[in-house]
């Protein structure tokens, strides 16, 4: 682990994934195929890792993943567990690029964050999720293709949607970086 | 709303006398097992195992019903997926078709067919007892500890400790706002469209994850106040010291687990084939 591991970071991982956990476990919605739901959890994984970086993304998305499916089923499904690893991760790196502290996520972030967002997921629920499924539970590829490309499609749509407005929210909350300027 | 959720029962048994880290190496070791194999002798085998440990615990059936009803319908769904999109698995995997009956087009029933999924589902049946019982009788700031135990660094055991320390609160404050948002008004059902539940859902989102970022702030402070993180180990309060019964329990799943891979893995198939 790096040592940059702040204290803050480290709590954030923590009670990140417990909000995964609950918003994975309670809030979903059904789209009224079968077995299929939009996810809430990944919007919130999408919107803490932009906020905490890739370390805490990646790590949020594992802890609370491996802890929403044992709590919820008492076994973990680790294809999938994987790419929420992967998805906040990747997400993450997109901490570097906007200032949100600053208070700026206008027109041009919320389209770089939404291409963003859906060449992870696509990669993410449609490439990784099916591959790992095939080569640890030997399960039929045609059926594990379509589960990650519903999946991809529900989750693009729910962090397209939900993350968006939550950034954008979090970025009016925060005072904007330029408002003062030094006196001479 | 009375939704439970997995969480730790206190009683007496042998199961909950094992050291957390005990059981973590074996939790660890068991999934991987029952993962890496297809090989229903040793499945079979694990089934067994896992009932045996399960009555060792005292654990009563009725006390985990609700999940274990969650987790058949899961497995119901999951068996007709696989079926539905790929009837054939079981002939390709197992090289040879014994038809039972045909139902239409590509969709018959083969007993190679019925033994994959036999295998898929089994494996389920391998794990979950297991796993069920490790949350079960695992104390959460002692899976911290045994986390750190098995080399993960201590800072990131802290963060799953305040996961799991801070789920309850944060079920709370979830179903506080759920309520309040009904009351005004906003409705979560299948009586909303689609896009608007979208919408409806963010006005719980934003408070849980609003109220969760003070959270974050708050303890993080008080973390930094005790000094968090100044040096490189920590000692753990609830961290208990291996016991006989824990080396034993060690020893027998290291020498299991090399068995079945061992067993799994040497005609260099996963796969048993009795149709051969």
């Amino acid at each position: 682990m790096k040592k940059s591991l702040s204290i803050k970071t480290i709590v954030a991982i923590g009670i990140g994934s417990a909000v995964y956990v609950i918003l994975g476990r309670f809030l979903t919605i059904p789209t009224g195929i079968p077995n299929t739901n939009i996810e809430t959890a990944i919007a919130f994984l999408a919107f803490i890792a932009v906020l905490f970086g890739p370390i805490a993304g990646g790590l949020i998305g594992l802890i609370g993943h491996a802890l929403k499916d044992i709590l919820m089923w008492g076994s973990i499904w680790w294809s999938w567990v994987f790419v929420s690893l992967f998805i906040g991760f990747a997400i993450g790196f997109y901490a570097y690029k906007v200032k949100l502290e600053d208070g700026v996520f206008g027109k041009k972030e919320i389209i770089s964050f939404n291409l963003v967002q859906i060449i992870v997921q696509i990669i993410g629920w449609g490439v990784l999720a099916p591959t790992l499924d095939i080569s640890i539970y030997a399960e039929p590829a045609n059926k594990v293709f379509t589960q990650g490309l519903v999946a991809a499609l529900t989750n693009i749509i729910s962090v397209g949607v939900i993350s968006t407005i939550l950034l954008i929210s979090y970025a009016k909350t925060q005072s904007k970086g330029s408002s003062l300027t030094k006196e001479d | 709303m009375a939704v439970k959720m997995l969480g730790y029962f206190e009683r007496s048994s042998v199961i909950h006398q094992l050291s957390g880290f005990t059981k973590l190496v074996i939790f660890l070791l068991w999934s991987s097992a029952a993962m890496l194999t297809y090989d229903t002798r040793i499945l079979i085998i694990l089934f067994i195992l896992s009932m045996i440990i399960f009555k060792l615990s005292k654990v009563q059936l009725k006390e985990i019903r609700y999940v274990l009803m969650l987790i058949l319908f899961f497995l119901l769904l999951n068996n007709i997926a696989i079926y539905l999109f790929s009837p054939q698995e079981g002939v390709k995997i197992y090289g040879s078709s014994h038809e039972l009956f045909s139902i239409y087009g590509r969709y018959n029933l083969t007993l190679e067919q019925l033994f994959y999924q036999f295998n898929v589902t089994l494996k389920y049946f391998v794990v979950t007892p297991v796993a069920l019982l490790f949350i079960i009788t695992t104390h959460p700031s002692e899976f911290a500890a045994s986390l750190n135990k098995i080399g993960i660094s201590y800072k990131i055991s802290i963060a799953v400790s305040l996961a799991l320390r801070y789920l309850p609160d944060i079920q709370r404050d979830f179903r506080t706002i759920s309520q309040v948002q009904q009351a005004r008004g906003v409705d979560f059902s299948k009586n909303e469209k689609i896009t608007k539940r979208l919408k409806n859902v963010v006005s719980i989102m934003m408070p849980l994850i609003f109220s969760s970022l003070d959270r974050i702030d708050t303890i993080s402070q008080a973390m930094e106040l005790r000094s968090f993180g100044k040096h490189k180990k920590r000692t753990w309060y609830s961290e208990r010291p291996l016991s006989k019964l824990d080396w034993y329990s060690l020893l027998i799943s290291i020498f299991l687990f090399i068995v079945i891979i061992i067993v799994t893995f040497h005609d260099g198939s996963r796969f048993y084939n009795p149709f051969n």
